[in-house]
C-alpha cells in the first residue's frame, strides 16, 4: 500500500534485533497505525543471520517487505547490511552499526570478510548513517544497549516524537535498565546531528 | 483493548477467550510459543507432552471428557499424531477440540515443507486458515464452535509467517465454558470394527453437512475489485496477494476444508481470469479443477518455498522487481554455540572414525563444517532405528562403528521404542544421548529430564541411565563431555562392546547455565604455532585473522575443549 512505511532490521542472532523491532512496532501501534512485524525465530540464538520486518500504515497486508522497498535498513552488523542491501529503496535510508562479526566461514579462514562495505552502502542508499553503536552503548553504561542506541538514531528519521519512544522503552525493558536505555537512546539521537 | 500479538500469541488468546481448559503440545518451530503463551493464563491447564501423539491424545481425552481443549504442533508433529487423528475423526468429540498445525513453507527450521492441508482432507476434519493475528484469534474461537456443531476435531493450519508475524488484535474477555457431562458411549468411543463401520458412515454424513455449511460461513469472503482478475486464496498467501494485486477481486477463504465449491463456481464465472494463489501444493487448485472450472495456479506460481508479494506481482502481472545484486557474500549459517556441551562429543566421534546416524536438535548443526560429523538426519528418533539398518547393510568395517546420536528430548520423544528394538533384535550399536537437560533447539522448553513441567512444577527427573538399563542395554555409562579423556575412553569402550551400548553425555546447555565454567580461555601467542587444530572444533569464539588465531573474550564460556585439542599447550584458562 502506498503510504506504508517499511523498516527492515537486520543483524546477527543475539544482538537484540527482535526487541528493537518490537519497540518500533509498538511505537507505531500507539500512534494508531495498523502494524505488521515479521521475523523468523528458531535460529535466532544460534548466531545465524537474522532479519525483522516492521511495516505500518493505514492498512498493512503483507508481513514481509519486498526487495527495493525498505524505507529504512537498520543493520546491526556490517556484512549483514550488505546482505540485505537489495531490500533498500533507492530513496531509502541506511543506518549501519560499525560492528563486525565474523561468520563461521570467515572465522575458520575459509572465506574473506568483504571489503569497502561503506563505499557500497554509500552508492546504494539515499542517505547513510554509520554509527559506532558499541561505543554509544558503553558510554550509556552497558554494552547490551546497542539496540536501543540504534533505535535512537532511527527515531530521528521517523515521525514519532521522543516521548512515545521513551514510553515504549520504559514499558518493555527491565526496570533497573531504564536509565541506561534512555541514555543510550539519547546518545543515538545526538550521534545523528554529529554524523 | 488492542494489542500487538504474534499469531501464536493470538491462538493462545483465542483459546483463553473461548474457555479452553486443557492444552497440550510438544515444542516445534514455528508452533512452540502457542503453549508457552497458553501457560500464562492460569485458568488453563497446559502441559508439554513427550511427543505430539501424546499431546493430541491428552487434548482429545479432555474433549471427550467434557472440556474444551487444544493441541498444538509443528507440521511434522502431525505425522506423529496422525494415528490418533485419523480415528478421532470417526469418534468425534464431546466438548470442542482444536488441533493447530504450524506449517513451515520455506523450511526456516524444518526438515521438510509438507503441506498439512492434505491432513484435513485425509482425516476428513474441517480446516481453517488464518491470514493474520486477528484471524488466528477469531478462528480459534470459531474452530471450537464448529467442532461442537459438527462433533469433530477441527484443524487450524498456520504457517511460519502467521505464527511469528505480529499484528494488531482486539482483545475480548474469557467466556468460561460450561463443562459437558461425560457419559459412557462405547459405540462412539470404542473403535472396534463393528462400531467403526457405523462411525465411518456418520463421518460421510458430516462431510455432506459441512459442504453446505462452508458455502455460507462468514470467514469465506468476497472482496470486490476489477472483474478482470479474480484471486482465490487463503492464509498468508492472501496477505501477499492482497498487497501485490490491489485492483483484483478476491475470494478469501478462511475455511478451506471442505471447499465452498458453489461459491467458487460463481466467483470463477464472474471473472475473466482466475488464479488460485496458494503456497506449496495445489491443494485448492486441484479440487477446483476437478469441479470442472478453469483456473490458473501452479502453471504460473511455484510449488516449492514461500510466496511473496514480489513473486506474485512478477508471475501474475509480469512486473519484475529490478534490484542490483550484491555479488557473493560469505554465508552466516547458524552454529553450535560457544561452550555447547555437544561439541565435545562430535569431536570425539570424529576421532573414532564412526558412522554417525544422527537426529534432530541443536546437535544437527554438527553436520556443517568444520565438524562434518553426521551421516544422516531424517526425523525425530530415526537415529536409533536407522543405525540398526546400517549395521545390517554396511561393510563390516563401517558396520562395527555405527553410532546413533540424539538429544534428551528426542530420546524421550521417539527414541525409546527403537532402543527396545535394538536390544530385542541384538543390534550391536552405540547410542549416545546428548543430555543437556532441556529441549534446546526450539528455545529451551522443559522435558521430563529437566525435572520441571511447563507450569513450573518440580518433578522427579527422568533417569536416562536407569531406563537404558531397564530396557536391557548391556553397556550403559554416564559421562561428562567436558572430561575429554573419559569421554574418549567411554566412547571407545562402547564401540568395542558386542551388543547395544548407551552413553549418556550429561551436561546442561550453556545458554541455560552460562556460568558453569570458571573463567574463560586465552591463547598464549608465544606458544601458539598456528596449527589451527582448535579451529577444527568449530567454536564461534575462535577465529583467525591474518594468520593469527584468537579467542573472543566476549563469546568464550570457558568450556576448555580448545585447550584439550591444543597440542602445544598454548591455551590456558584465565579467571579474573
Ligand atoms: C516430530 C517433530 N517434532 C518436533 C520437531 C522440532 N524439533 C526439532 S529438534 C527438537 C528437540 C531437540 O531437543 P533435544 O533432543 O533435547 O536436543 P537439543 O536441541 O537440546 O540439543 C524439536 C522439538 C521436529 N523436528 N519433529
Amino acid at each position: 500500500m502506498p503510504n506504508t512505511k517499511n523498516i527492515l532490521i537486520v543483524g546477527v542472532g543475539g544482538q537484540g534485533i527482535l526487541l528493537a523491532s518490537e519497540l518500533v512496532a509498538k511505537v507505531a501501534l500507539s500512534k494508531g497505525y495498523d502494524v505488521k512485524q515479521s521475523e523468523v525465530h528458531g535460529m535466532a540464538q544460534r548466531g545465524g543471520s537474522v532479519s525483522s520486518n516492521v511495516r505500518y500504515g493505514d492498512v498493512v497486508y503483507s508481513p514481509t517487505i519486498a526487495r527495493g522497498e525498505a524505507d529504512v535498513l537498520l543493520s546491526f552488523e556490517l556484512l549483514e547490511s550488505l546482505r540485505w542491501l537489495e531490500y533498500l529503496s533507492p530513496r531509502g535510508v541506511a543506518i549501519v552499526n560499525t560492528q563486525r562479526i565474523d561468520p563461521m566461514p570467515v572465522a575458520s579462514g575459509k572465506a574473506e570478510y568483504p571489503k569497502n562495505i561503506e563505499e557500497k552502502l554509500q552508492q546504494k542508499s539515499h542517505a547513510l548513517y554509520i554509527i559506532d553503536g558499541q561505543r554509544l552503548a558503553e558510554q550509556a553504561g552497558h554494552i547490551k544497549a546497542v539496540n536501543v542506541a540504534l533505535l535512537g538514531v532511527l527515531s530521528t528519521i521517523l515521525e514519532f516524537d521522543e516521548k512515545v519512544w521513551q514510553t515504549a522503552i520504559k514499558n518493555r525493558v527491565p526496570a533497573k535498565t531504564v536509565d541506561i536505555n534512555f541514555k543510550a537512546f539519547n546518545l543515538g539521537r545526538e550521534a545523528v546531528s554529529r554524523n | 483493548m488492542k494489542k500487538l500479538l504474534s499469531g501464536n500469541e493470538a491462538i493462545a488468546r483465542g483459546a483463553f477467550e473461548a474457555g479452553v481448559d486443557i492444552a497440550a503440545a510438544y515444542p516445534g518451530t514455528p508452533s512452540t510459543e502457542i503453549l508457552e503463551n497458553v501457560a500464562t493464563y492460569k485458568e488453563i491447564y497446559a502441559e508439554w507432552s513427550v511427543n505430539e501423539k501424546v499431546a493430541f491424545e491428552v487434548a482429545f481425552g479432555a474433549a471427550v471428557g467434557g472440556k474444551r481443549s487444544l493441541a498444538a504442533m509443528k507440521h511434522v508433529g502431525v505425522n506423529v499424531a496422525s494415528d490418533a487423528l485419523m480415528t478421532a475423526s470417526y469418534t468425534g468429540i464431546n466438548a470442542g477440540m482444536v488441533l493447530i498445525s504450524a506449517d513451515d513453507p520455506g523450511m526456516h527450521s524444518s526438515q521438510n515443507e509438507q503441506d498439512n492441508r492434505y491432513y484435513a482432507k485425509f482425516a476428513q476434519v474441517p480446516m481453517l486458515e488464518p491470514s493474520s493475528s486477528q484471524e488466528a484469534k477469531d478462528f480459534t474461537k470459531l474452530a471450537l464452535e464448529i467442532s461442537e456443531l459438527f462433533d469433530t476435531v477441527v484443524m487450524i493450519r498456520m504457517s511460519t509467517r502467521i505464527c511469528h508475524g505480529k499484528g494488531v488484535v482486539q482483545l475480548e474477555d474469557r467466556v468460561p465454558y460450561m463443562k459437558k457431562d461425560y457419559t459412557k458411549e462405547p459405540a462412539k468411543y470404542v473403535m472396534i470394527p463393528g462400531h467403526a463401520r457405523k462411525r465411518h458412515v456418520i463421518v460421510k454424513a458430516r462431510n455432506a453437512k459441512l459442504k453446505e455449511y462452508v458455502e455460507n460461513v462468514p470467514v469465506n469472503i468476497i472482496e470486490k475489485g476489477s472483474s478482470d482478475i479474480g484471486i482465490i486464496t487463503s492464509g498468508v498467501s492472501y496477505a501477499y496477494a492482497r498487497e501485490a494485486l490491489p485492483d483484483a477481486s478476491f475470494l478469501k477463504l478462511g475455511m478451506t476444508n471442505p471447499l465452498p465449491i458453489n461459491k467458487i463456481k460463481s466467483f470463477v464465472q464472474d471473472h475473466q481470469t482466475v488464479y488460485v494463489v496458494e503456497e506449496l501444493e495445489p491443494f485448492m487448485e486441484e479440487q477446483i479443477e476437478a469441479a470442472g472450472l478453469k483456473v490458473f495456479g501452479k502453471d504460473v506460481l511455484p510449488d516449492v518455498g514461500e510466496l511473496s508479494p514480489e513473486l506474485i506481482r512478477e508471475r501474475i502481472l509480469g512486473v519484475k522487481t529490478d534490484v542490483p545484486q550484491n555479488g557473493e557474500l560469505p554465508g552466516r549459517p547458524p552454529v553450535m554455540c560457544a561452550g555447547c556441551p555437544h561439541r565435545a562429543v562430535f569431536n570425539a566421534l570424529r576421532k573414532h572414525r564412526t558412522t554417525v546416524s544422527g537426529d534432530i536438535g541443536c546437535y544437527t548443526l554438527s553436520t556443517l563444517p568444520p565438524l562434518n560429523t553426521m551421516d544422516s538426519c531424517l526425523c525425530m528418533g530415526a537415529s536409533i532405528g536407522m543405525a540398526q539398518g546400517f549395521i545390517r547393510s554396511m561393510d563390516k568395517r563401517k558396520a562395527d562403528r555405527v553410532v546413533s546420536v540424539l538429544g534428551d528430548s528426542t530420546f524421550i520423544h521417539s527414541g525409546i521404542p527403537s532402543l527396545v528394538n535394538a536390544v530385542y533384535n541384538q543390534a550391536k550399536i552405540t547410542v549416545v544421548i546428548l543430555d543437556n537437560r532441556i529441549t534446546a533447539m526450539t528455545g529451551h522448553q522443559e522435558n521430563p529430564g529437566s525435572g520441571k513441567t511447563l507450569l513450573g512444577d518440580d518433578v522427579k527427573p527422568f533417569d536416562f541411565e536407569a531406563v537404558s538399563r531397564a530396557i536391557g542395554a548391556g553397556y550403559v555409562r554416564t559421562v561428562d563431555p567436558i572430561d575429554g579423556m573419559e569421554l574418549d575412553r567411554v566412547i571407545g569402550e562402547a564401540i568395542e562392546y558386542q551388543g547395544t551400548a548407551v552413553v549418556i553425555a550429561k551436561r546442561p546447555c550453556v545458554l541455560v547455565e552460562p556460568n558453569q565454567f570458571p573463567g574463560i580461555m586465552k591463547i598464549d601467542k608465544e606458544l601458539c604455532t598456528e596449527c589451527k587444530l582448535c579451529l577444527r572444533v568449530g567454536c564461534p569464539s575462535i577465529s583467525i585473522h591474518d594468520g593469527m588465531v584468537t579467542i573472543d573474550q566476549n563469546l568464550c564460556f570457558g568450556c576448555s575443549l580448545c585447550q584439550q585439542v591444543c597440542p602445544q599447550d598454548a591455551i590456558h584458562r584465565i579467571t579474573s
